[in-house]
């Protein structure tokens, strides 16, 4: 127990010193874009939350296919966990993306095959999210959240390749496009790595959290 | 009895007990009718409007009636106490995934077909040809496979009905996607060839989303 204490202070404190790192490249370090100016800054949240969205809804979708086969209540604690902070990280990559859009391309948003995909992606996640919140017990949501996270997954790459044949008559919108400066690449990566600690450390708590609260649920029933 | 018999029984079923209450044909059909007529509002009458927007209108209302019709086919059973009935007859839960399935596509399919002779008739768009009817049916395949599975889990929770199109839309959007790209391909007059790749996509949704429905369906039904 004291292992793990630490071990979530050691990360809390890595979380910490790898954001004031990232933000002092993000805001000083790095070298100001040419053609999108202090705007494109925004690229260095943006990815990170992009990637950590994906990969958290990956986690999802393998959690649930362990918790329907094990039945073990620590895949689900994980999928569920992984659920509510991939829903999160998505929101913000919305927003962030949004964000960077207007004065990038002059509208919120556009129906590009990535947006729309993430969009959708997002839907998905509220989806998950809904039948856990209306499943008449636990176990029953633990179920059904699985169930929506196997199906919502394997939909991801459909919904990809549908919006691109779709998008691919329609006029592309303008991409950052070309290679990266060697010190963009190093804040990006600084930034990435930041918010993936962040992440995991998020992770921990939350999938801690959930444990205790199923210890606490066995005891009250052994006492009823 | 083999597993086709078995389903088709259970399909058979459903089938009667619709012809004797008609509780969701009439209802079904009435709201689809009335989908159209206030797209209709929404949009004015010009024909050449009217030849952009068909497509999107189209798949816009069988979305919507999917979802009423799908809810239905097992919050019926939910009311009656008749799920566990079903569960406690000799055969797998899959058996009960294909013929509720099958009788969802059935339904689904009758009601489209009817609402593409009503849309041809008040918007004055040839909207029953054969590439038409083939789009409707394959993207009906994918609304029934998916949406039975849906409809079982939303049956199951405690707001029911309001559950299934949040569940259920978004799965379903890159058939939606793909069928009103290739209903529009075909009132343009397009050829086979230019269908080609929405059909495939469709198809493929059709398989990986009827093979994975069928593979967890049994989670979501059991007590």
């Amino acid at each position: 127990m004291k292992g793990k204490e630490t071990l979530k202070t050691v990360g809390l404190f890595a979380a910490l010193a790898l954001f004031v790192a990232a933000l002092y490249m993000v805001f000083i370090y790095v070298p100001t874009e040419a053609q999108m100016g202090v705007v494109q800054r925004i690229f260095y949240f943006h990815v990170p939350l992009a990637w950590l969205g994906l990969l958290s809804y990956t986690l999802v979708f393998i959690s649930s296919i362990m918790f329907l086969w094990k039945r073990n209540a620590s895949w689900d604690n994980l999928a569920s966990s992984a659920a509510e902070i991939g829903f999160i990280f998505t929101t913000l990559f919305l927003i962030s993306g949004s964000l960077w859009a207007k004065p990038a391309w002059g509208v919120w948003w556009t129906w590009t095959p990535r947006l729309t995909t993430a969009l959708i992606l997002w839907f998905i996640y509220i989806a998950y999210l809904t039948v856990r919140f209306y499943a008449p017990e636990k176990q029953q949501g633990a179920r059904f959240g699985a169930v929506v996270g196997i199906v919502g997954f394997v939909d991801v790459p459909i919904i990809a390749l549908a919006t691109t044949i779709w998008q691919s008559e329609h006029p592309g919108a303008l991409i950052f496009e070309g290679g990266l400066a060697p010190e963009m690449k190093l804040t990006l990566m600084t930034s990435i790595a930041a918010f993936t600690v962040l992440y995991i450390f998020l992770l921990t708590l939350s999938t801690g959290l959930k444990k205790r609260e199923n210890e606490i649920e066995e005891l009250r029933e052994k006492l009823e | 009895m083999s597993f086709l018999s078995k389903s088709l029984a259970i399909a058979r079923k459903e089938a009667l007990a619709e012809m004797r209450t008609r509780e969701m044909v009439f209802a079904v059909l009435v709201f689809t009718l009335l989908v159209l007529v206030i797209f209709n509002f929404t949009t004015g009458v010009s024909p050449q409007v009217v030849h952009d927007i068909a497509p999107g209108l189209l798949w816009a209302t069988f979305s919507f009636s999917g979802v009423l019709a799908l809810n239905r086919s097992f919050v019926r059973e939910k009311e009656n106490g008749c799920l566990d009935g079903l569960m406690a007859c000799p055969a797998d839960r899959e058996v009960i995934y294909a013929g509720k399935a099958l009788s969802s596509l059935v339904f689904m399919l009758s009601i489209e077909i009817i609402a593409l002779v009503i849309f041809t008739l008040l918007f004055n768009v040839n909207v029953l040809s054969l590439p038409l009817i083939l789009i409707t049916f394959l993207a009906t395949i994918g609304f029934a496979a998916v949406g039975t599975l849906f409809s079982a889990l939303s049956a199951n929770t405690r707001a029911r009905e309001m559950v299934l199109p949040i569940l259920f839309l978004p799965v379903v959007l890159p058939v939606v996607i793909s069928a009103v790209q290739a209903s529009e391909k075909v009132l343009d007059g397009k050829s086979w060839g230019g269908l080609s790749p929405y059909l495939q996509l469709i198809l493929a949704f059709d398989v990986v989303i009827t093979a994975v429905s069928y593979l967890v369906f049994a989670y979501v039904i059991e007590q």
